[in-house]
């Protein structure tokens, strides 16, 4: 089931926000819907970790980042639109 | 008025303005001491006139010369690009990231890699840059070109106002920081960041005219300071950016009572017997074939010969050709320049444009440090340039090279001999010194003649003088004044020697009325001796005559005694008392 994990998914927050938190929340919906079982996600928190946003290019918070599979795509917001959110991330086709 | 309110200001105790020197050469004296501490500045401009370089110049020199560190985050170039294209102006900025001086950040903007949906702010940048300033402890940060924002993200008003919060939250960090804009339609920049960033904007500009493009940097506005109104240009070259001040704002000099010969001591006799003024203009000015060029390396030569440095600006002729005519006058040029007093630089005029030229020229003198300067000849300027831009850049070159110290001494062309009284690049009325050397057409020969039209402060002759050029060297002879008017030339060399000829002549002529004088007193000697010799024959016959009368005389008188004694018969009685007082 470990190696079956065919979605990284990385979301970067700045401090528990109230946006960050909806967007953990709304993340966390649409995967246990559609992923169940083949995702990972990690939090970086950058108010702890500042020098992890450069690798990602990470502008605006929040940001998810698909990390794998490639190629890398990012959706920003809180991800309060489904729909967008499952078109960006490639999981229904668009 | 500019002058007026920066003495108030020095007068008066209040806190001034805190400023952060750029080391961008020139930029700092027009800004009155750089960019204002702890605020942001815009630079706005076209594509390609200079915004970005001079942001990382501002960000090397802040880490090389002012030990500020620097964060750039760049929004267009990648790290390496960037690198790269700022190599050649010799920045190794790879060497200062190393060294911790210089951070370089570049966030990468790939809309079609995101997707917006909600909510969210830009912490993500802020959050770069507070780790990236915090790092190395930033003093400076230059955002280029943060319009970019725009057009990778769609929510603008998100944009918009995480901008106003950026530039309120750079202020709060108290760095110095350099935002670039791209010039917008009828605005200073695309997105109006004038609106966030409203302390200093610098405007860049590249304008091309009569195919010779010129830069120029315009300071919109400098709250809380005062700077510079004009456009000044500037010019990007292997050492980054060098802003030339257009005019230098007053006219109190160091002057010099010291004096600097020429090198031909004729000429130096016709100025007092000094030579030109140390930190001097001279323009020397004629028609072709005057001599000018050989005037100049005369100039050159004696100064290098003082042990002092001159440097010639040629623009006519190539260096190699200079020193080879001038060894036809006797002139070596190449032994000074080995032993590095003089350095020439020759480029041709249309080589670029007119402040590039200037800008150059500053840059060489600054780098040589030479006493004299000589630029020939400036006429070919002006197929680069209008009479009046021509004109004010010699006046700035004038100004800084007075400021300095420097003599110059320029070398014009007259093209047309009827108004080579009037002007030379408009800058007669600017030099202190004024030659002017003329064809004089006479009997068939051209020949020349030197004329010091104005000389200021200084004895001059206002003698036209012959100007020779020989196998050995310039000379200046007096011309020959004459009943005919003024004679050179072969005509003066005829006249000479006429003239040796008519002394010969009379000479012989004297001696002449000499001997003939002495002859005739020899004559008239002679006749007053036979004269005398008369007048004592006459006298003696005039004494005889007496004489014989008085003889006669007593004879008559012995003989009428005689008879008369022998009359009365009185031998001893009163006989002889009585012809006596008959007598």
């Amino acid at each position: 089931m470990k190696s079956e994990k065919k979605w990284e998914l990385r979301l970067y927050v700045a401090g528990k926000t109230e946006r960050s938190v909806t967007a953990l929340r709304n993340l966390q919906k649409y995967c246990e819907e559609h992923l169940k079982g083949q995702y990972k996600i990690e939090v970086v928190d950058l108010l702890e970790k500042p020098q992890l946003a450069e690798g990602d290019q990470i502008l605006a918070v929040p940001t998810l980042v698909r990390k794998v599979p490639e190629p890398i795509r990012k959706i920003i917001g809180d991800l309060s639109n489904e729909e967008k959110v499952l078109v960006g991330l490639n999981i229904i086709p668009a | 008025m500019t002058r007026e309110r920066k003495i108030k200001n020095t007068d008066t105790s209040y806190k001034t303005l805190p400023k952060v020197p750029s080391g961008i050469s020139g930029l700092d004296e027009i800004t009155m001491g750089g960019f204002p501490k702890g605020r942001p500045t815009l630079i706005c401009g076209d594509a390609g006139c200079g915004k970005t370089l001079m942001c990382v110049e501002f960000i090397v020199k802040g880490a090389t010369l002012y030990n500020e560190p620097g964060v750039f985050m760049a929004f267009e170039e990648s790290r390496e690009d960037l690198a790269m294209n700022v190599a050649s102006l010799g920045f190794d900025i790879e060497r200062l990231q190393k060294d911790n001086k210089i951070k370089v950040d570049h966030v990468r903007i790939e809309r079609e890699e995101i997707e917006e949906t909600g909510e969210y702010n830009l912490d993500g940048i802020f959050i770069r840059l507070g780790y990236a300033i915090d790092s190395i402890g930033a003093k400076r940060v230059v955002l280029d070109t943060i319009e970019n924002l725009f057009s990778g993200l769609e929510n603008e008003s998100i944009v918009r106002s995480e901008l106003r919060r950026l530039f309120g939250w750079l202020k709060e960090k108290g760095v110095t920081a350099l935002i670039t804009g791209e010039k917008g339609n009828g605005m200073f920049t695309r997105q109006g960041l004038e609106e966030y960033v409203s302390d200093c904007v610098i405007f860049l500009d590249h304008r091309i005219i009569d195919q010779v493009s010129t830069r120029r940097l315009r300071i919109v506005k400098y709250r809380g300071s005062v700077h510079g109104t004009n456009e000044y240009p500037f010019l990007i070259d292997e050492d980054g950016i060098s802003v030339l001040p257009i005019t230098s704002l007053s006219l109190n000099k160091q002057v010099s009572s010291e004096r600097v010969s020429s090198g031909i001591p004729a000429l130096d006799k016709m100025m007092g017997g000094k030579g030109f003024y140390k930190g001097g203009s001279v323009l020397v000015s004629g028609t072709a074939g005057t001599g000018k060029t050989s005037i100049a390396a005369y100039f050159a030569n004696q100064v290098c010969n003082e042990g002092k440095k001159c440097i010639y600006f040629a623009f006519e002729e190539s260096p190699r050709q200079i020193i080879r005519n001038m060894k036809s006058i006797n002139l070596n040029l190449e032994k000074h320049i080995n032993k590095g007093l003089l350095q020439f630089s020759a480029s041709r005029p249309t080589l670029y444009g007119l402040e590039m030229h200037l800008v150059s020229i500053y840059k060489a003198i600054k780098a040589f440090k030479p006493d004299v300067v000589i630029l020939d000849p400036i006429t070919n300027l002006i197929t680069i340039g209008a009479m009046s831009e021509v004109k004010s850049m010699l006046i700035r070159l004038i100004d800084f090279l007075q400021d300095e110290q420097i003599t110059v001494m320029f070398t014009a062309l007259t093209l047309n001999p009827a108004v080579s009284d009037q002007t030379d690049e408009g800058v007669s009325s600017l030099v202190d010194t004024w030659l002017l050397v003329r064809d004089i057409e006479s009997n068939g020969e051209r020949n020349r003649g030197l004329y010091v039209i104005k000389s200021r402060g200084m004895k001059h002759s206002n003698q036209v003088r012959e100007f020779i050029i020989t196998d050995n060297g310039l000379d200046l002879v007096d011309v020959y004044l004459g009943p005919d008017g003024v004679l050179i030339g072969s005509a003066r060399e005829a006249r000479k020697i006429e003239e040796q000829t008519g002394f010969a002549l009379r000479d012989y002529a004297v001696n002449a009325k000499d001997r003939e004088i002495n002859r005739q007193r020899k004559t008239l000697e002679a006749k007053i001796s036979s004269l005398k010799n008369e007048f004592e024959s006459t006298e003696e016959q005039l004494n005889r005559i007496y004489n014989e009368e008085l003889l006669r005389k007593q004879v008559l008188e012995k003989t009428r005694e005689q008879m008369t004694r022998m009359r009365r018969g009185d031998e001893n009685g009163a006989a002889p008392k009585t012809p006596k007082n008959k007598k």
